[in-house]
């Protein structure tokens, strides 16, 4: 459903101010979205002066120096540090993105880091996640083919059949497309959302897969599918420069062909 | 109907005990990208359309029943608020038109759909809209100016 204001207990209040130290000559303030389920309080965004000098050019750097240096009681998730794992997925500066591909160059102004939106939140920056990794089970993300694969090899495919899945396949489930689309925020119950129809369009596009007009039929469903209002946030987001806008027309596309 | 997602948003505190959990931010932070403000407002001059096509119904009503009503509706949409609701209308229509080619453009090719295409064609809307309204009204004006001259 369309709420455009937050709820009541999510309303965001202001936080501390941690400053840097007096010699400091290159410092930014990070403005971050705490919350704990131990403090009886509202959200506030908390404000940390880093000093640039002493850390690395990322995003993800500052975070990580603030964790270990000004507030440890800050809480984020990070794995890999290179754009592989999907962790540290978050809003920063307003758009969702991983915080270790981020530059902190690249923003002019303080920076702002909140949860990837419409999410609920477990604690400061992670976000529960369950509701899409429920959406993503849903959808069979693995290859389903009743033939047998031959006895002595894999199931191989064509350079071309293989070239189908480039765009697609890259995907690491940071999950910032799904959470920077309006339509998946007011109906994110039912609509399955762009990274889920894009790992949906992966398997409809393997050669090796036997159950595309399965999955098809999964799929065509007026919220499940055709709740994409073609908003492109997804594609405009997403860090790791994927389409998701355009796999969602494509199955939108595979829905009508099938037919004629 | 209850969303299911309400689940999600039942927490629990280091002791245990239960606690609601809040919603991370959504419009309060993301920052608008063109693509996104005209999807936005492909829904709301949708909705405005719809008031607006009540207007015109006014408007064709009036000039059935006779001279008299539709005078008086003509003076109503000629006065300074009424010719800035026709102004609106104006915009929603042509905004609304240019989006909903664009929309088929994008739902019969499955085309266009690159990141850098969308920017591209984002302003070429904008830029069409713009011109398509203004168009209009200076030929609106125009043809007012010369009545006005004679």
């Amino acid at each position: 459903m369309v709420e455009l204001r937050l709820p009541q207990n999510s309303r965001i209040g202001v936080g501390k101010t941690f400053h840097a130290a007096p010699d400091a000559k290159n410092v930014k303030r990070f403005k971050i979205y705490r919350w704990s389920p131990d403090d009886d309080r509202n959200p506030v965004t908390d404000t940390y002066e880093v000093d640039l000098d002493k850390i690395g050019p990322m995003v993800l750097d500052a975070l990580i120096y603030i964790k270990n240096e000004i507030d440890p009681t800050l809480s984020f998730r990070r794995s890999c540090r290179e754009g592989v794992c999907g962790s540290c997925a978050m809003n920063i500066d307003g758009h969702n993105t991983l915080a270790c591909l981020k530059y902190i160059k690249d923003i002019n102004s303080d920076v702002p880091i909140y949860p990837l939106p419409h999410m609920p939140v477990v604690k400061d920056l992670i976000p529960d996640l369950s509701g899409p990794y429920a959406q993503l089970r849903e959808i069979d993300p693995w290859l389903k083919a009743d033939t047998p694969p031959p006895p002595d090899k894999e199931r191989l495919q064509s350079e071309d059949e293989r070239k189908k899945l480039d765009g697609l396949y890259e995907c690491v489930l940071c999950f910032c497309c799904s959470t920077s689309c309006p339509s998946y925020w007011w109906n994110g119950d039912k609509y399955l959302g762009p990274a889920v129809l894009l790992a949906a369009m992966r398997w409809v596009s393997d050669s090796r897969d036997e159950y595309a007009g399965e999955r098809l039929s999964e799929l065509e469903d007026s919220m499940r599918l055709y709740a994409c209002r073609t908003i492109m946030n997804c594609t405009q987001t997403c860090p790791k420069g994927l389409n998701p806008a355009k796999a969602i027309a494509e199955l939108k596309h595979l829905q009508v062909e099938r037919k004629m | 109907m209850s969303d299911i997602r309400e689940t999600f948003y039942v927490g629990h505190t280091s002791d245990g005990s239960l606690k609601k959990r809040p919603m991370s931010p959504h419009l309060q932070v993301y920052k608008p990208i063109p693509s996104m403000t005209l999807s936005i407002l492909n829904r709301v001059t949708g909705a405005a359309l719809s008031f607006g096509s009540a207007i015109m119904v006014a408007w064709l009503a009036s000039a059935a029943k006779g001279p008299k009503s539709f005078k008086k509706v003509q003076k109503l949409t000629g006065s300074f608020p009424g010719q800035l609701v026709l102004f609106g209308f104006s915009v929603s229509f042509f905004l609304h038109f240019i989006r909903g080619i664009r929309h088929l453009v994008w739902d019969s090719t499955a085309k266009r759909l690159e990141k850098e295409e969308i920017n591209k064609d984002s302003k070429i809307d904008i830029i069409s809209i713009t011109a398509l309204t203004l168009g209009l009204w200076t030929i609106i004006i125009g043809k007012r100016l010369r009545k006005k001259k004679k």
